[in-house]
């Protein structure tokens, strides 16, 4: 236990944490949409957020952009991202509901039983991983540095970089956004209308196929957004980085409580802190063992994780 | 496993004495249609660290059998991606085809562990252009050979350069918790002294977010770090330290001494980052080397590729000689004693499979314009 390294370090702690935090969450929402539609864990989605990851770098190498270009004026820096996003979200909707369509879709016409789907989602994993680890030789490949490093403010050691600022503000407009679109939106209601009960909402006209397809998108919408910033934060990808962030996306998912989109971003949120602050109290090695054992321990007592589990359910 | 390793027994023993057939028909003179494999990572992450040494041995062979027409041999790669998962099916399968009859590998001192143990039951002599964990020779394995110097020479010459030439008076050790990264540290530790370092971390294999890591560092004010680990952390964990405003240097050993390094950082954020090796500049190296190499693969030799190239070329010597079975070979190299073309370096092994420590030199490299140039040879003491 080192006490001091925590308080000595608690602002930069927090900040980098919340960075992290706000990405687990919107990979998460991805696990906590289809789940609380089709009660259905779908392991692929790291692999959607891995394919954003490289549409984002593709789309900055249209700028111009490497590792070993120097960092570009804030305007086109900004631009950069906002393209990044765009490119990054529609590729990974559209890996999203590809796996929905050719891996799913069938099973649910032959009424598959619910392990069948989660062999299936393992498998769509592996191949969409491997498919990308041979077509980029397993290389890691550096991204451009877009935002400047010098810290937008530091009031008391708590220095804040633009690149933290932008992931979190766009991170929070992502999710606020959504909330409305599944509260307020007649799709929205189509979606938590099937999270309740899928039969009862097909016999009063809800398409159950559309709003299947509409959560695969919605998920992937996120996942997208998250690859680029996780690429900003992280200098690099290659064809496996979804499958670590995915492990605990999940876990942050199920730590807000699965199903619930509230819960997947509170879980996000907290997750990204506990690894932080324990990276500090027992050195980083520790790191995803107490994340871990605090996501057991909370179960434990809330077996439904910290907001409660459906979409349909979720208290406003 | 021991079903199998039967298995492989009795076909190896089946192979060996059609060989021993062949040979006593040609009466010494060299056999056809052998194989060296070459054993490491050739593709992932560290594939930059390996696969130089493999064009190395590639030139070699190449080169021999321009020289031997009628008589070739021939190249056999596996591909571990440097993962300690991988080697043990990839040396099973090696063991088990009996034409290959030398190794150069395993590249990393984590699939050492494993692939060696293999090859030792097998009785297939590998001399490793590159893993340096000091205990692989401690093992008891008869097989092992290593062409370099190994972390007891590499950890402390690289803690004497951050102490002596770079004149830190705080450094910050890192390590990535593998067989490789932990030695290395453990080694440098020793001439750091505790009063030195200004703090320790550990990262892990396959982590992209350093943030708990980077503030560590940033907080304790260090402005030289030492890490023990691979390119494929390294390289994420600098460009996060110089996103949060850090401007010392990175010093870590051969693990990161590739060009992936360069690349995924980028230019300006590796740039001034120091690399270690227990290997002379391979850009240096003697006779027609460099230029031959360049000529075959288009770019600089790079680490270990005059390693893995003489020592490509004591197996090829050996063939020559008649040595056509994996014992007669590893006994072959139990007396070998001559100096090799492209590095110099005298090749002669102790009994544990160890080169012979006065032969062993560190190298220190600096990232320099998006290339390691060679900076010094580390002194000694």
């Amino acid at each position: 236990m080192n006490i001091g390294e925590l308080l000595r370090s608690f602002p930069e702690l927090t900040v980098t944490g919340v960075t992290q935090g706000a990405i687990y969450a919107l990979v998460a929402l991805g696990y906590t949409l289809v789940y609380g539609v089709l009660r259905l864990i779908n392991f692929a989605h790291s692999e959607v957020f891995m394919v954003g990851t490289f549409a984002a770098l593709f789309t900055w190498g249209l700028f111009g952009l490497d590792s070993n270009t120097e960092r570009p004026s804030i305007g086109v820096a900004l631009l950069a991202i906002l393209a990044a996003i765009v490119v990054a979200a529609v590729t990974s909707a559209a890996v999203a509901l590809l796996i929905e369509v050719t891996a799913y879709r069938p099973l649910r016409h032959r009424n598959a039983p619910p392990l069948a789907f989660l062999i299936t989602a393992i498998g769509a994993s592996f191949v969409l991983m491997e498919v990308a680890g041979s077509l980029t030789v397993r290389r890691p490949f550096g991204v451009p540095a877009l935002l400047p490093s010098k810290p937008l403010f530091d009031i008391g050691g708590w220095a804040v970089t633009p690149t933290q600022v932008t992931t979190v503000v766009v991170a929070i407009a992502m999710l606020v956004g959504l909330d409305y679109f599944v509260q307020k939106t007649r799709a929205g209601r189509g979606i938590r209308a099937v999270a309740q009960d899928p039969n009862t909402a097909a016999l009063m006209g809800v398409n159950k196929s559309r709003v299947i397809a509409l959560v695969f998108i919605l998920g992937g919408l996120m996942a997208g957004v998250a690859a680029v910033f996780n690429d900003i934060k992280t200098g690099s990808t290659k064809f496996n980085v979804g499958f670590l962030l995915g492990l605990k996306a999940f876990s942050a998912a199920v730590l807000g409580g699965i199903g619930n989109l509230r819960g997947a971003a509170l879980g996000g949120l907290l997750l990204g802190l506990i690894e932080n602050y324990a990276s500090a109290l027992f050195g980083s090695n520790w790191r995803d063992f107490v994340a871990f054992v605090a996501l057991i321990a909370l179960l434990m007592f809330r077996p439904t994780g910290l907001l409660g589990e459906s979409l349909g359910r979720a208290r406003a | 496993m021991r079903v199998f390793g039967g298995v492989a027994a009795a076909v190896l023993i089946a192979g060996s004495a059609a060989a021993c057939k062949a040979d006593s028909e040609d009466g010494g003179s060299a056999a056809c249609g052998l194989k060296i494999g070459v054993f490491g990572a050739l593709s992932g992450d560290n594939a930059g660290l390996f696969v130089p040494a493999k064009n190395g041995v590639d030139l070699a062979i190449s080169q021999y059998n321009e020289k031997n027409k009628d008589c070739t041999v021939e190249l056999t790669t596996f591909d571990s991606q440097g993962s300690p998962d991988k080697a043990g099916g990839l040396a099973t399968s090696a063991s088990q085809d009996t034409k290959i009859v030398a190794m150069i590998g395993p590249g990393f001192s984590g699939e050492s562990e494993v692939a060696n143990a293999i090859f030792d039951q097998a009785k297939l002599p590998a001399i490793t252009p590159s893993a340096t964990r000091p205990s692989l020779s401690t093992k008891g394995w008869k097989i092992f050979h290593r062409g370099v110097g190994n972390d007891l020479s590499q950890g402390p010459a690289a803690a004497r350069y951050i102490k002596n030439v770079m004149k830190a008076e705080k450094v910050y050790v890192i390590n990535d918790q593998t067989a490789y990264g932990a030695g290395l540290t453990d080694e440098a530790k020793k001439v750091f002294g505790a009063g030195m370092i200004a703090g320790e971390d550990k990262t892990s294999e396959k982590q992209t977010d350093f943030a708990g890591t980077v503030t560590k560092v940033k907080t304790s004010g260090a402005q030289v770090i030492f890490y023990g680990g691979y390119t494929a952390e390294a390289s994420l964990f600098l460009k996060q330290l110089r996103a949060q405003g850090w401007t010392g240097t990175l010093v870590g050993g051969d693990g990161i001494n590739d060009t992936n390094m360069l690349s995924v950082t980028g230019q300006k954020d590796v740039e001034g980052t120091i690399a270690t090796c227990p290997c002379a500049p391979a850009t240096n190296a003697k006779g027609t080397f460099v230029a031959d190499y360049k000529k075959k693969f288009s770019v600089d030799p790079a680490v270990y590729a005059d390693v893995a190239y003489d020592l490509a070329n004591i197996f090829l010597e050996g063939i020559k000689d008649g040595k056509s079975t994996r014992e007669d070979l590893n006994t072959f190299l139990g007396s070998y004693n001559k100096a090799g073309s492209a590095s110099g370096v005298t090749y002669k092994w102790e009994a544990s499979g160890e080169l012979d420590p006065a032969q062993v030199v560190v190298w220190a490299y600096e990232a320099k314009g998006g290339a390691w140039v060679p900076k010094q040879e580390i002194p000694k003491s």
